[in-house]
């Protein structure tokens, strides 16, 4: 319906696409950074891209495109550059290529995540932190699916993989953070006992 | 307790966030589906000026926010969202324009204008501070000798008067004219601040002179022109018509081309 109405036109409904999906892309950016301030930039910069895309779009392009995915794809393509500019200490090349065997990595980044989890239910902010642990491509995939709610077509369209790896992306990135949320439920109770 | 039992994707959905307000409209004023507006300081006192990714679409005199986004969006049919401030860089591009720095480049957004508008406002930019041009100049140098009058309405339509300089337009006979933020009085204010010595073009006008000359290079000039204002009194001449300059051997001035100001 949107795509059909942006084909028509784009200046008039354009708005509607930013207001439909500037919190999704808002979130996928601050689940995939850490950071709100970079957040809120790579989410406007991405639908300003997105703009500029389709202004270059004929008509027939625009009603083939799936919004979803295709906004997802942009976001995450800044997210991927944000990520590299940081710090070297921080930097980590957000590779969907590699993901190591086994499926349950080292933690990626020891000096994120949350010390201790406080109770069997950890917080929002305690998850978030959780999530950083992973290594970019399965956070990615993760932060895709269960934050933002793609479906694995969608999935497959946004990451440019074939629907099995982003599955098994997805399962190995779960797998990891509930490893995650055991190590620091495990620190906590060290914590108690100590 | 297994960590099978942590149930992992409602914690997930809970970290859906809501974006930050000043996101959306960020995001429309940076692709040109709407603008932001800050005041600035001027000769005429603190004005509106409104902006988008593609320029600069609008400055106004109105004192009252609410007054000037209604009158925006009639305008243009787009929103405007106050803003803090000017930015830095088009705050000091402005201030620099008005000091008469003519290289300092401001985007203009002009969309929803046609073509000979923005001839007329793209000539208007051609002249220099503390110098004026009849409005039958501008007709001519725009290829249009006969539509002054046209002319006339383009500068009062001028969406970004200041930055576009249409108070450097004045009345064919020399007389100052209209001016569309706030009048004729706020015209004579900033032509005085850039310059211009306004009794004495009046006292010219008012006597029919239109050129001066100079008898040592032979050359008629507009009374404001550079070349004018350097002329010694001991060397000036005052010609009512370019007809009357012509008949005595002079020729027009190239800088400010006094020919087209008279030319329909």
């Amino acid at each position: 319906m949107l795509v059909a109405a942006l084909a028509d036109d784009l200046d008039a409904s354009f708005e509607a696409v930013v207001r439909a999906h500037q919190d999704r892309l808002y979130s996928i950016a601050l689940r995939v950074l850490g950071d709100p301030r970079d957040a809120e930039e790579a989410a406007q910069d991405a639908l300003v891209r997105a703009y500029r895309a389709l202004a270059g779009y004929d008509a027939g392009r625009i009603r083939e495109l799936r919004l979803r995915p295709w906004l997802a794809t942009i976001v995450l393509n800044l997210c991927r550059s944000r990520l590299t500019r940081r710090a070297p200490a921080e930097r980590r090349a957000l590779s969907l290529d590699e993901p190591l065997p086994g499926g349950l990595e080292p933690r990626a980044d020891e000096g994120r995540g949350p010390a201790a989890i406080s109770a069997t239910k950890a917080t929002a902010e305690e998850w978030a932190g959780l999530l950083l642990t992973l290594s970019p491509a399965y956070r990615t995939a993760v932060v895709l699916r269960h934050v933002d709610g793609l479906s694995y077509p969608e999935l497959a369209i946004a990451l440019d993989r074939p629907e099995g790896t982003v599955k098994a992306q997805v399962h190995r990135g779960l797998a990891q953070l509930r490893t995650a949320f055991e190590a620091a439920r495990r620190a906590e109770r060290e914590e108690m006992t100590a | 307790m297994t960590t099978d039992d942590i149930q992992l994707e409602p914690a997930l959905a809970a970290l859906r966030a809501t974006a930050p307000p000043a996101l959306a409209p960020n995001v429309l004023v940076d692709v040109g589906l709407a603008d932001h507006f800050a005041r600035f300081d001027s000769p005429i006192g603190p004005l509106l000026v409104a902006w988008n990714g593609r320029g600069v679409s609008e400055v106004d005199g109105t004192s009252d926010d609410l007054e000037f986004e209604t009158a925006h969006r009639a305008r243009t049919g787009r929103p405007a969202y106050p803003a803090d401030r000017v930015p830095d860089r088009l705050a000091s591009a402005i201030a620099r324009r008005l000091d008469g720095d003519r290289r300092v480049r401001i985007d203009l957004d002009l969309r929803g204008h046609t073509d000979f508008e923005r001839d007329v406002w793209l000539k208007a930019l051609e002249i220099p501070r503390g110098e004026v041009r009849p409005y039958g100049w501008v007709a001519a140098e725009i290829g249009r000798p006969r539509a002054v009058r046209a002319v006339g309405s383009a500068l009062g339509h001028n969406p970004v008067p200041l930055i576009v300089p249409c108070h450097r337009v004045v009345r064919s006979d020399g007389m100052i004219g209209q001016y569309s933020l706030g009048g004729p009085d706020n015209k004579r204010t900033i032509l005085a601040s850039e310059g211009v010595d306004l009794p004495r073009l009046e006292q010219l006008a008012s006597t029919g002179v239109r050129f001066i000359g100079s008898d040592t290079t032979k050359i008629y000039c507009l009374p404001t022109c550079r070349h004018a204002r350097r002329v010694t009194d001991r060397h000036r001449l005052e010609f009512h018509s370019a007809a009357e300059g012509q008949a005595r051997g002079y020729r027009a001035c190239l800088v400010c081309r006094p020919s087209s100001a008279y030319a329909a």
